[in-house]
């Protein structure tokens, strides 16, 4: 009897993962409807969601599968042809695009800048501090980095806790390579021991609950919990609030483009659905959502 | 009656024996399967010149990432895997086969079932929720209790462990004790034993090998749990010095960050040598539990 449940069993699991593979493809053909593979970046899950909800009153044959788990996920996917549309906080790597564009024949995915994402210095609301550098951000996160703890920087705890706890993010997540790359160093590594969160909210999470923690993360995700710090170049220099008019006049020192990457082999829906996302109704979204439009659709008075 | 018999039931019993006889062995196809596929993705790296054994092992250096200098010491990472695991066993031994002997010997009627029904669906729990539990009730609690700055730490990680891994003890060890024959008791009881001597001098020695192949499942779970230790470590590369201190498993390592690691790159091998060093490590768990227990048995 238990070996037949086994076999039944087994079976069962090969017929569902064949299916998953199927729709993967988005080759279910039986009714109208289209569905859009939408995988990557964690930080652009939440605005990737809301568009994929807006987009169905828009047209409602074209439903679109949100799922994130980071832009390295989302990069991998645009390489292996498991998806339709791969979102991402970085831009591709040129031996990423090299391998992209091997795996399609020679054809490019073709890259859509659909906003800004500022990223944010989260502390808990009960840490003075109100501005930070660059560089003293390096100092803490850097591999040999001086910085350890909260009196280095000048600041006194009320908690009395005197220790720096970093958060930071896996390193399949754009929002790390970011990081790496505009505050630690590209030739530098991060210091170890720092929580390597999970998500963008996970970060957010844990400075909220942690009276002595920092940490990086979307604009996006700015709760009540936690207290965005302004940030400058340079020790010394006046501090700058993200906000969508530091971000775009670049005043603001860390804040990326996000991006949206589509393999040649998705379906024409792929490219429509782009082309309302940099229109005016889903830039709209992007405001709503606490991220940075484009440049052309930001709010003037501002 | 043979006249009776069709070739084509003849034929059909034949068929039918050796599919039951393909899914008797369809398991040991599926470990070797396993073992080779593992193996065979993990083992070429073994030889790469950038690659030496020794540092993968001692080495506390986790970089397989960075863009200057790319390291892949799991020292940190073993150790947090056994600290996570060593801390759960050390609570969920003693709450698991004191439940398996409370549920074995001392419960009788409705109280037992309930408590049976109970502890079962304890072990129902999918690890992704005991995750949850971790970061958004213990984490506080611990935080409060014990006066840390993270809540998220051993601690955390070893109590999920140690209730996910009691509802496995003690059905085991609880069948363990059941199968020790009522003789032993009726012939204790005999002679004057208490309770307590019944339990300890008799029942205890019998039903050893039951309660240690518990005892190891138990471990086994711990060790492989994915999930659940991810959130609640607070997934920190770091030797840890106390058990307030954030660590990062073996097992969450591979899980955060194999998704990016694209097929065939060193980052994909050296994952694929922690999963080898998984199977090492359970390996030696049973290895070492098959001698404890034909030791115990040659007494």
């Amino acid at each position: 009897m238990k070996h037949i449940l086994t076999t039944a069993l087994l079976a069962a699991s090969l017929v569902l993962s064949g299916c998953g593979k199927k729709n993967a493809d988005g080759s279910s053909k039986k009714d109208d409807s289209i569905s859009l593979q939408n995988i990557g970046s964690d930080t652009m899950v939440n605005l990737a969601q809301a568009w994929a909800e807006a987009y169905h009153n828009v047209d409602p044959k074209v439903s679109v599968e949100v799922s994130g788990g980071g832009s390295g996920i989302g990069v991998a996917a645009l390489i292996n042809g498991t998806c339709d549309i791969a979102n991402s906080s970085r831009k591709l790597e040129k031996e990423e695009e090299e391998k992209a564009t091997a795996k399609y024949g020679g054809k490019h995915p073709t890259e859509h800048h659909i906003g800004y994402d500022a990223l944010a210095i989260y502390v808990h609301p009960s840490n003075p501090i109100t501005e930070i550098s660059i560089e003293q951000l390096a100092e803490i996160y850097k591999e040999g980095g001086k910085f350890s703890k909260w009196s280095d920087l000048g600041v006194t705890m009320p908690s009395g806790q005197d220790e720096i706890v970093r958060a930071s993010r896996q390193n399949n997540s754009g929002t790390y390579h970011y990081f790496r790359e505009a505050v630690v160093g590209k030739k530098n590594d991060f210091k170890q021991g720092s929580r390597d969160m999970n998500g963008s909210k996970e970060v957010v999470d844990l400075v909220g609950t942690t009276p002595s923690a920092i940490g990086f993360s979307g604009i996006g995700y700015h709760t009540s919990k936690v207290k965005v710090v302004k940030v400058s170049k340079k020790t010394g220099e006046p501090g700058v609030e993200p906000t969508i008019k530091t971000t775009l006049d670049k005043t603001y020192p860390i804040a990326r483009p996000m991006f949206m990457y589509v393999p040649p082999s998705a379906k024409p829906e792929a490219e429509k659905y782009i082309a309302w996302i940099v229109s005016e109704p889903g830039q709209k979204i992007v405001i709503k959502e606490g991220y940075v439009p484009l440049e052309a659709f930001a709010p003037k008075d501002k | 009656m043979t006249s009776s018999r069709s070739a084509l039931s003849i034929y059909g019993e034949k068929a039918i024996e050796w599919l039951i006889r393909i899914c008797g062995v369809s398991a040991i196809i599926f470990v070797f399967a396993i073992f080779f596929f593992v193996f065979r993705e993990g083992a070429p790296f073994l030889t790469d010149e950038k690659f030496s054994l020794w540092k993968f092992l001692t080495s506390t250096e986790w970089y397989p990432t960075s863009m200057s200098n790319i390291r892949y010491g799991t020292f940190a990472l073993i150790a947090g895997t056994l600290s996570v695991t060593g801390v759960a066993m050390l609570i969920a031994v003693p709450f698991g086969l004191g439940a398996a002997i409370f549920v074995s010997e001392f419960c009788t009627g409705k109280l037992r079932e309930f408590l049976k029904v109970i502890i079962e669906l304890l072990a129902a729990i999918p690890s992704i929720v005991w995750g949850f539990i971790g970061l958004t009730v213990m984490n506080p609690v611990i935080q409060t209790v014990f006066n840390v700055q993270v809540g998220l730490n051993v601690l955390n990680a070893a109590i999920l462990l140690a209730l996910m891994s009691i509802p496995v003890m003690v059905s085991i060890g609880e069948d363990a004790l059941k199968a020790v024959p009522d003789s032993y008791r009726e012939a204790a009881i005999a002679l004057g034993a208490t309770r307590w001597q019944l339990i300890w001098r008799a029942l205890l020695p019998a039903a050893k090998n039951g309660l240690l192949a518990a005892v190891l499942l138990g471990v086994g779970r711990a060790v492989g749990e994915t999930m659940a230790v991810l959130m609640a470590t607070g997934h920190a590369v770091n030797v840890p010095h106390s058990i307030f201190d954030s660590v990062r498993t073996l097992t969450a390592t591979i899980a955060a960050e194999l998704g990016e690691a694209s097929e065939g790159s060193p980052h994909y091998r050296v994952l694929f040598l922690i999963g080898i060093l998984l199977f090492t490590i359970t390996f030696i768990v049973n290895l070492v539990a098959d001698f404890v227990v034909k030791g115990i048995k040659n007494k």
